[in-house]
């Protein structure tokens, strides 16, 4: 230890000394922490070659509006920070990549496959935060209280997606799409990140439980049968007024008009 | 009276031929009694059993037998349709049990299906019937002067007088005036029960279930909530007052929609002493009938009502910014408590809901 105390005048001792419990302090800090806040949101069996992948990806379908790095454009917003759930969202549903910019990016059929999504979606989530994508069981209606579920739909999603789910239109020709072709994942992914205009429902304010709940009754109500045998749209008075007015008061009128018709000469 | 089953032949074709020669003095079913013959439309005369034929000129048979035949057919075939029908309406009600959704679903198609074509086919044969097999005769009836004759009008002029003069109605005030002092004492009686249309709404209107102190819970789950839970900008809930759960009188203007915007977007006229952390509590009920107002989007915080289409800037203190309604969400004042949940820090400040007249 002799040429510690040798040197512990030097002038760069001081200087040793502070980097050197820099280092500590980050070496410690890093252990305690355990997985970084980078990897907090990271979809389970990801690696660091997927997140390579993902950025592949990105720089290729996405980087034209969200930036290279993510950090967002006068086109797209930053996605730093919005999750694997967000990505995993917008690209199974096919919103993602958009083709155009408009009111509203549509759904279509997705442009990329499950495993590029995952990586897609890993690189995004290593960008930092953000929820991951919910796990088969977390999103699984089995179970799940139906009656409570419908109380809590139509409290907070009927006025835009309608009360059986068929969608609705909101302004600037903006809309709430129709929940009949939406996967469990997506709706509960739907409701953690809140994508376009839909507003964010996190779990602490609607707990998973209920998301369950809310996602057994969108998935019930799909097969529940229709009275009268058509379904009309599911979108209530408007079809049905549509159908009562032209077909009903249609065939009443083209009745009248034969009972009442002058008959031919015979 | 030897002709009194002529007047029938035209309508009733081949087959009143036959019944003329064989059993001509039989009344058919359904077909008026030959003693109310003369209803049918002779002129009062009710001995000129002729005069229905003549002045109508009823063709004398239809042209085409072979034709009237077959539409008799189809005829006989859509009442023969309606009497199955009819039975299998009773049948469907016999089939069919309503223990559950679905069997009520077959019963309400199997009974409505019956008797739709019951119906249906009842009228359809009607038609058919009249439109060709009836003949299709224009006929012209003279409108008789609606009045009766001086003579009827004489007498109960004179019969009015004397019943006024007998009664002594003219000749005895008091009677007459305490009579008519009765009458309308009786008519104005029943005014009263005006008065149970029900008590007037007096302050119901201006006042709703929050309270200072009143705990902000999600409709549904009635947990209450801290900022820290309501944290995502964006965010989006219905709340209600704590302990009105299932209580629809209170609910109907209690209702409350809290939003998460990041402290520095929100801007007057939002009232930011009224909000915690950013979060801000509108009612859910909007001003102009009463809809709920909760069509929110996160991007543009614009909350549409959808009964109308009015809309609400929700960063700017949820002024009307299109639409019919005549003045912005109130918004709740809320707090935090010792535990740090969310609370009314008093109720609304004007009335909620639909503006109503001595609003101002």
């Amino acid at each position: 230890m002799s040429w510690i105390t040798a040197r512990r005048r030097h002038p760069a001792a001081g200087y040793a000394v502070v980097v050197l419990g820099l280092v500590l302090v980050g070496v410690v800090y890093a252990a305690i922490a355990g997985y970084g806040a980078s990897a907090a949101g990271l979809p389970p069996g990801s690696s660091a070659q997927e997140v390579a992948q993902g950025r592949e990806l990105f720089e290729v379908s996405c980087a034209t509006c969200h930036g290279l790095n993510a950090e967002g454009t006068a086109r797209g917003p930053s996605l730093i920070g919005v999750g694997a759930a967000a990505v995993d969202f917008q690209v199974s549903t096919g919103r993602m990549p958009a083709k155009t910019m408009g009111a509203q990016v549509p759904q279509k059929p997705p442009t990329l496959d499950a495993a590029q999504t995952h990586a897609l979606a890993t690189y995004v989530a290593s960008l930092g935060g953000g929820p991951p994508v919910p796990a088969a069981a977390q999103v699984s209606p089995a179970g799940a209280n139906v009656g409570l579920g419908q109380q809590i739909f139509v409290a907070e999603c009927a006025q835009c997606h309608n009360f059986s789910g068929a969608g609705g239109a909101l302004t600037y020709g903006k809309y709430a799409p129709a929940l009949t072709s939406a996967t469990p994942t997506q709706i509960y992914e739907a409701m953690l990140t809140g994508p376009q205009s839909m507003p964010v429902f996190n779990d602490t304010t609607i707990p998973p439980s209920e998301k369950r709940d809310i996602i057994r009754y969108i998935t019930q109500t799909r097969s529940e049968p229709n009275p009268g045998g058509f379904s009309l749209g599911r979108v209530g008075p408007v079809t049905e007024g549509l159908v009562g007015w032209l077909a009903g008061i249609g065939l009443l009128i083209l009745a009248a008009m034969w009972i009442t018709a002058k008959q031919r000469e015979q | 009276m030897t002709d009194q089953d002529d007047h029938f032949d035209g309508p009733r074709g081949d087959r009143a031929s036959r019944k003329r020669t064989g059993i001509a003095r039989r009344r058919v079913i359904g077909t008026p009694s030959p003693a109310t013959r003369h209803l049918l439309g002779d002129d009062g005369a009710g001995d000129r059993p002729s005069a229905v034929t003549k002045p109508r000129e009823l063709p004398a048979d239809l042209p085409n037998p072979e034709r009237a035949k077959r539409v008799e057919r189809v005829v006989a075939l859509c009442f023969t349709i309606s009497v199955l029908a009819s039975l299998a309406f009773v049948a469907s009600y016999v089939i069919f049990p309503i223990h559950s959704i679905d069997k009520v679903l077959k019963s309400n198609l199997g009974l409505g299906l019956s008797m739709t074509v019951a119906l249906l086919a009842l009228g359809v044969g009607a038609t058919i019937w009249v439109r060709h097999l009836m003949p299709q005769v224009e006929l012209t009836e003279a409108r008789k002067p609606l009045a009766s004759p001086e003579q009827d009008r004489a007498a109960f002029r004179e019969t009015f007088t004397e019943g006024a003069e007998a009664s002594q109605f003219v000749k005895r005030p008091l009677v007459r005036r305490t009579l008519l002092a009765a009458s309308v004492a009786l008519g104005i009686a029943p005014l009263v029960l005006l008065r149970d249309l029900g008590p007037l709404p007096r302050k119901q209107l201006d006042y709703t279930a929050w309270k200072k102190g009143t705990r902000l819970v999600v409709f549904g789950s009635n947990n209450p909530i801290t900022p820290a839970e309501f944290s995502t900008p964006g965010g989006i809930i219905t709340v209600i007052p704590e302990g009105t759960a299932g209580d629809l009188e209170a609910l109907a203007k209690a209702a409350v929609l809290i939003i998460k915007f990041r402290p520095e977007e929100l801007l007057p006229p939002t009232v930011l002493n009224w909000t915690v952390d950013g979060i801000v509590a509108y009612s859910k009920i909007c001003t102009h009938v009463g809809c709920p107002a909760a069509l929110y989007e996160h991007t543009t915080h614009h909350i549409l009502c959808p009964c109308h289409q009015s809309t609400f800037d929700a960063q700017r203190g949820a002024k009307v910014i299109f639409g019919p309604a005549p003045r912005a969400l109130p918004q709740l004042p809320i707090t935090i408590d010792a535990a740090g949940y969310l609370v009314a820090q008093s109720d609304f400040h004007e009335p909620v809901g639909p503006s109503f007249w001595e609003l101002g």
